[in-house]
């Protein structure tokens, strides 16, 4: 694997990931992550409809007329989109009901249009697949963490289940409701740009 | 067609002229941001296709829709039956849910077949609490009554011997829409169990209606009437009591969808008040319909 190709798959994770570094997508990343589940199966989703979409509009990246593109790119995802939950809702019932509003919320993420725009509109489809794949694990990272830090101290459980220990409430613990409010994982996305960009000191501006 | 193209690189704006504009009329950026582009430009011109043309951009997004059009009209229609098959046996199992005794040997069992064994009449009662239809519980699954009908429909399951009503309700919560069904005891007042589920409410609070433990255990033997009056139940706030209504403790961080259950409950329970009264009057699903008649006017009242 070249090094463009590496980049493009292994950028987005870190040095280049779409939440902390080219912040996108920060709005379902507030909505989702009360809790874990829904959480990874948002970064699932997201990762195969960017990869898809990556890749359908790197294929007709020449033939899209300039003053349409973003219609163009709008209605390439809300196709995939589309087609992709009319599946879930005929082979696999339960998931769909899970995933509900968040499916629907996948086209409004602009880590889709945003990596379209960005990066398919110029590059190979193969390329453009692996840029979609990086940004999309790189996006369910940060979901994952994000939601891993609110369901904790939000509601003391994991996945759902219980993690600190009935005595700790006993002993007068009380879960931060504040934890459970949008507003919160704000805070908490601030407090990641911060680390990481202590960590990668390049990425600091002046 | 001599025009040369300049893109800002601030924004992206393309100008076409023969030089960059002095300012970038999007972002106000100045020429020096401006960089020339030439080769999409030629290159399109020697494949012969202006890409930029009003009637390319026209042709192509007719073409891109009408593709995307038959693709969706083609994926739906032909996964349409397995939706439906699929709407029908999620209903199934939410009805079978309200009931605590079904729901426990629910998991991973054929929703159908048990909706077959346990279900076994599918009624449509008006407001009086006569019955008006006897359906199918098959063929006419799913049957909806047309908006302001005075028809509220009925489910008769039998468990271990035991009767139970089962009941329909719709209301909305905080975000959207939620629903539920609701399985009273033989003697029409007595909540064996209740099943809600919702289409958006916060994961974690509001949503937590539909956990078993968080909410709809408590459920569970409380009683809807008071001295034969149709009287509902109130979600309050944990540990609130209420004179001569019995109590489910809410949602703390809920409140709005758990104030919705409450209302969905008394709205839509209330319809059945005249049913719920006739408890001791009649043993058999099927009252009466002289009797009831007798009971209706307070209890439409009362009920809404």
């Amino acid at each position: 694997m070249n090094e463009e190709l590496k980049n493009a798959l292994l950028g987005p994770l870190s040095k280049n990931n779409p939440v902390v570094v080219q912040v996108l997508g920060i709005c379902s990343s507030l909505a989702v992550t009360a809790q874990l589940k829904p959480a990874i199966v948002m970064g699932l989703s997201v990762t195969i409809i960017v990869a898809m979409s990556n890749v359908v509009i790197s294929l007709i990246r020449n033939t899209i007329p300039n003053s349409v593109r973003i219609i163009v790119q709008l209605v390439v995802v809300a196709a995939l989109v589309t087609v992709v939950s009319e599946f879930l809702k005929a082979f696999s019932y339960d998931i769909s009901v899970q995933l509900s509003v968040y499916i629907g919320l996948i086209i409004t993420n602009c880590i889709l249009m945003g990596r379209l725009e960005a990066f398919a509109m110029g590059n190979k489809p193969w390329a453009s697949f692996l840029d979609g794949i990086g940004n999309g694990i790189g996006y369910a990272i940060m979901l994952i963490i994000i939601a891993f830090i609110r369901e904790l101290f939000g509601s003391g459980t994991l996945f759902g289940l219980r993690v600190i220990p009935q005595s700790f409430y006993e002993a007068g613990y009380v879960n931060n409701g504040m934890m459970m409010m949008p507003s919160m994982a704000l805070i908490i996305v601030a407090c990641i740009i911060w680390v990481h960009r202590s960590i990668n000191k390049d990425l600091q501006e002046q | 067609m001599a025009t040369k193209k300049f893109r800002c690189k601030v924004c992206g704006y393309i100008h076409e002229g023969d030089k960059a504009p002095d300012v970038c009329p999007v972002c106000q950026a100045p020429a020096s941001e401006f960089e020339e582009i030439s080769e999409p430009g030629e290159g399109k011109k020697k494949k012969g296709v202006n890409t930029n043309g009003n009637s390319y951009t026209l042709i192509y997004m007719t073409v891109i829709i009408v593709i995307v059009s038959l693709l969706l009209s083609v994926v739906s229609g032909i996964l349409k039956e397995r939706q439906n098959k699929n709407v029908r046996l999620d209903t199934m199992k939410q009805i079978l849910s309200s009931v605590p005794a079904i729901e426990s040997q629910l998991a991973g069992q054929d929703a159908e077949a048990m909706y077959n064994e346990y279900i076994k009449e599918f009624i449509v009662l008006n407001k009086a609490g006569e019955t008006v239809k006897t359906l199918d519980k098959n063929a006419d699954f799913g049957y909806k009554p047309e908006k302001g009908a005075d028809e509220y429909p009925l489910y008769i399951a039998e468990v271990d011997g035991q009767t139970k009503y089962i009941i329909p309700m719709n209301g909305v919560g905080l975000w959207g829409a939620i629903w539920g069904y609701i399985a009273l005891d033989n003697d029409r007042n007595t909540v064996d169990g209740v099943f809600f589920s919702h289409a958006s409410e916060t994961p974690g609070l509001g949503a937590d209606i539909v956990s078993p433990e968080k909410f709809r255990n408590q459920f569970h033997g409380k009683h809807i009437m008071n001295n034969g009056e149709f009287v509902s139940l109130l979600v309050v706030k944990p540990g609130a009591k209420a004179d001569g209504v019995e109590t489910v403790d809410g949602i703390s961080g809920g409140t709005i969808t758990s104030k919705g259950v409450e209302t969905m409950l008394r709205n839509c329970l209330g319809n059945y008040a005249a049913f719920f009264k006739q408890a001791g009057q009649a043993n058999a699903p099927v009252a009466d319909a002289a009797p009831a008649a007798e009971v209706v006017e307070p209890q439409t009242e009362g009920g809404n």
